[in-house]
């Protein structure tokens, strides 16, 4: 049984300009020991994904199930789901300097944290806290225990943080874009701490992130979300060496290449549309290069691809020839980026 | 001095920046003592950029690469040292003075949500270097402005819409719009693609090359996403704690870097590509940047280098021709990496007072 089994979750939220369909039916299962790396634009639902399922949403309307460890957790009260957060599922979010209190030492917030769940003294929360520092490689950790927040640089607080969320062992990590905020030599440090605490514990872990270096990095499966939709699903390779998804293509090809020459970047024409407004068919369908006439009408089904665990959600036949066919420049006005001839 | 105008070539250098140096005061927290704090955010940079040509900045958080870029573009007066802008000093010339310089050297910002004022139209955005230029009026504004949207793959129709109804990505455009109002000469690229989405990423680096071969415009472009500067970029120069520590063509530094805190940085980047990923060995750095107010004697990257030896404490390594005397590749590094040497195998020579030493997980790689 996997650890956290969700199933056709659906999560809006009604604001002033209408009903705002954050994520619409997202299916996705996570078991002991890997990394699900979850990708997508600003604005794809990822976020509202993870903060959903731990009972982080205000206001929202929420269907669906998420089963974690046999229990359903949007049907928990929120003094069962309390119990839960913190002890068996630990967050971290991208900004660590909001997410520690400024007042408080960072040593007496983990303290804080492991006696909320875990009767112990407040000597041997604090020897736990010192460990928990160490691990995540805080120098000279049983002094730094003391200081305030302020006085951590960007990486240590975010050490900090994955000291906080890994104080009671908890079976599921959730990482939101936890490497965003920091440089690249201090987001190599940060993941290479999050992969060892895996190896050392055994520990889940779901990765929010935009960034696919980082994907190709650390995760073992991979799902691809678009305007609230799971677009694509499959493990690590398959996505970056046989993905179906046009838009899974399009993210690849946007980015520079590291190794090849650089020519023209292969841009995704438009923009991600509005979640008030999600296009009718796929939603993906007015900037695919390979729309075609069911696209702008059938929402296409999450679907096995070839493989079992490889999904897509285009009606794109595997061919390539076929699909290559198809293949044409969308264009829109006054997007240059699209049109073929420059300007003289 | 020549004038702006008379030019010659294209390999000619359109902007000098000889030993510039920016310190900031801080309040002190020995106030009793009476001494002053400084950060001394850039500490003594030279660095040439030819004409039509894309110079790339790099490092990290508080290097000093948005300080430098602000001195260029006399955001910043510079606590000494000379710049030199198309064959003229222009350090310390008046505000009246830099004024004609002003329209030649133009900035894009990282931010497309702070950068333009919300409760303006875009089209008198855009118009504003005209007004605060005094060129062009009434129809003729409206008709260079809406010349200028088209130019940047904006509707000009959208002449009288707010900021607010643009995405992130024509938000961007807009700034690039005004900063080409004037034709410029330089474009100091700040980050400009950091805040967007990759797939909107992709299109304003289009966008920045065709102008660049269209209008022949010279671009510093900074950025802490190394395959994009790498993408856009002729040369490097890499900033580590108010210096440069190396500079090369891109390729060459790529496959070549000197200084092992380059090494160490490329290294560092996710390359999303599974079969290099799973291929390539990485540099872990041990601790974090010093403080750039009191920044460590010697070679600023000695407490955290691999490499380090005595004399990097000792002696300030300047920036010039380390190996095979290519006098493009210049590196500040007493001990310069050598082809094919994989620095992650080396442990520095310096006592544990003089280095950062690794704890707990750290130690591995």
């Amino acid at each position: 049984m996997a650890l956290l089994d969700v199933q056709n979750l659906h999560v809006s939220f009604r604001t002033a300009d209408g009903m705002v369909q954050a994520v619409r039916g997202v299916s996705f299962k996570i078991e002991r020991s890997r990394t699900l790396g979850i990708v997508g634009e600003s604005g794809s639902g990822k976020s509202v994904c993870v903060q959903t399922v731990m009972g982080l949403t205000q206001n929202a309307r929420v269907s669906g199930q998420a089963m974690f460890e046999g229990r359903d957790l949007l049907a928990m009260r929120p003094e069962q789901l309390q119990s839960i957060r913190g002890a068996k599922i630990g967050m971290i979010f991208q900004d660590p300097l909001s997410s520690l209190h400024p007042f408080y030492r960072v040593g007496w917030q983990i303290v804080e944290m492991i006696r909320l769940h875990d009767p112990m003294s407040k000597n041997q929360a604090r020897h736990r806290a010192v460990e928990l520092l160490t691990l995540v490689g805080i120098p000279q950790a049983d002094r730094r225990v003391d200081d305030f927040p302020h006085q951590f640089s960007g990486g240590m607080r975010q050490r900090a943080m994955i000291a906080m969320a890994m104080a009671l062992n908890p079976a599921l990590l959730i990482a939101d874009e936890p490497t965003t905020a920091l440089d690249v030599t201090v987001q190599a440090q940060v993941l290479e701490v999050l992969s060892r605490l895996q190896r050392e514990f055994g520990t889940a872990i779901i990765l929010i992130t935009h960034d696919l270096g980082v994907i190709a990095d650390v995760a073992d499966d991979v799902i691809v979300m678009y305007a609230g939709t799971v677009v694509e699903q499959a493990d690590l390779t398959t996505i970056f060496t046989e993905h179906h998804h046009p838009y899974t293509e399009g993210l690849l090809q946007s980015l520079p290449a590291y190794g090849g020459d650089r020519q023209r970047l292969q841009s995704i024409p438009g923009q991600p549309p509005s979640p008030i407004s999600v296009p009718p068919g796929c939603p993906f369908h007015p900037r695919c290069s390979y729309v075609m006439g069911r696209c702008r009408t059938e929402v296409p089904p999450l679907a096995f691809v070839d493989n079992l665990g490889h999904l897509s959600a285009c009606w794109l036949n595997r061919d390539s020839a076929v699909r290559n066919s198809l293949r044409r420049k969308v264009t829109e006005p006054g997007l240059r980026d699209t049109g073929e001839a420059a300007r003289t | 001095m020549t004038a702006p105008s008379d030019r010659s070539g294209t390999e000619d250098v359109l902007l000098r920046l000889e030993d510039v140096v920016k310190h900031f005061p801080v309040r002190s927290s020995a106030l009793i003592r009476g001494s002053r704090e400084v950060v001394h955010a850039v500490d003594g940079v030279d660095l040439e950029v030819r004409r039509g040509e894309t110079i790339g900045l790099v490092g990290e958080t508080g290097c000093g690469k948005s300080t430098l870029a602000r001195c260029i573009a006399r955001l910043h007066d510079v606590t000494s040292g000379r710049i030199t802008f198309d064959g003229h000093d222009i350090t310390t010339l008046s505000a009246r003075r830099m004024r004609p310089y002003r329209r030649e050297i133009q900035m894009i910002f990282q931010d497309p949500y702070g950068s333009l004022n919300p409760r303006r139209r875009v089209g008198s955005i855009i118009g504003d270097p005209f007004a605060i230029h005094k060129i062009a009026k009434g129809e003729d504004r409206k008709r260079r402005v809406q010349h200028l949207m088209e130019l940047v793959g904006l509707n000009p129709e959208h002449y009288n819409r707010f900021p607010a109804e643009f995405s992130g990505g024509q938000r961007q455009r807009i700034g690039v719009a005004r900063a080409l109002a004037f034709r410029p000469k330089l474009v100091i690229c700040d980050e400009p693609v950091s805040a967007l989405d990759v797939s909107i990423q992709a299109q304003i680096l289009n966008l920045l090359a065709d102008l660049q071969s269209e209008l022949g415009l010279t671009y510093i472009f900074i950025a802490h996403d190394l395959s994009v500067v790498r993408h856009v970029s002729n040369s490097v120069a890499v900033m580590y704690l108010g210096k440069v520590v190396e500079q090369a063509p891109v390729d060459q530094l790529w496959a070549h870097p000197r200084h092992p805190y380059t090494d160490a940085l490329l290294s560092a980047v996710p390359i999303p590509d599974v079969e290099r990923a799973n291929r390539r060995d990485r540099i872990i750095l041990v601790g974090d940047v010093p403080s750039p107010i009191n920044p460590p004697a010697g070679c600023r990257f000695h407490p955290r280098c691999p490499k380090a030896q005595q004399a990097c404490v000792d002696e300030v390594p300047d920036l010039s021709s380390r190996v095979g005397n290519d006098p493009g590749h210049l590196a500040a590094c007493h001990f310069p990496v050598q082809d094919g040497e994989d620095i992650s195998k080396f442990t520095s020579a310096l006592g544990s007072d003089q280095r950062v030493v690794e704890t707990g997980l750290m130690s591995g790689s």
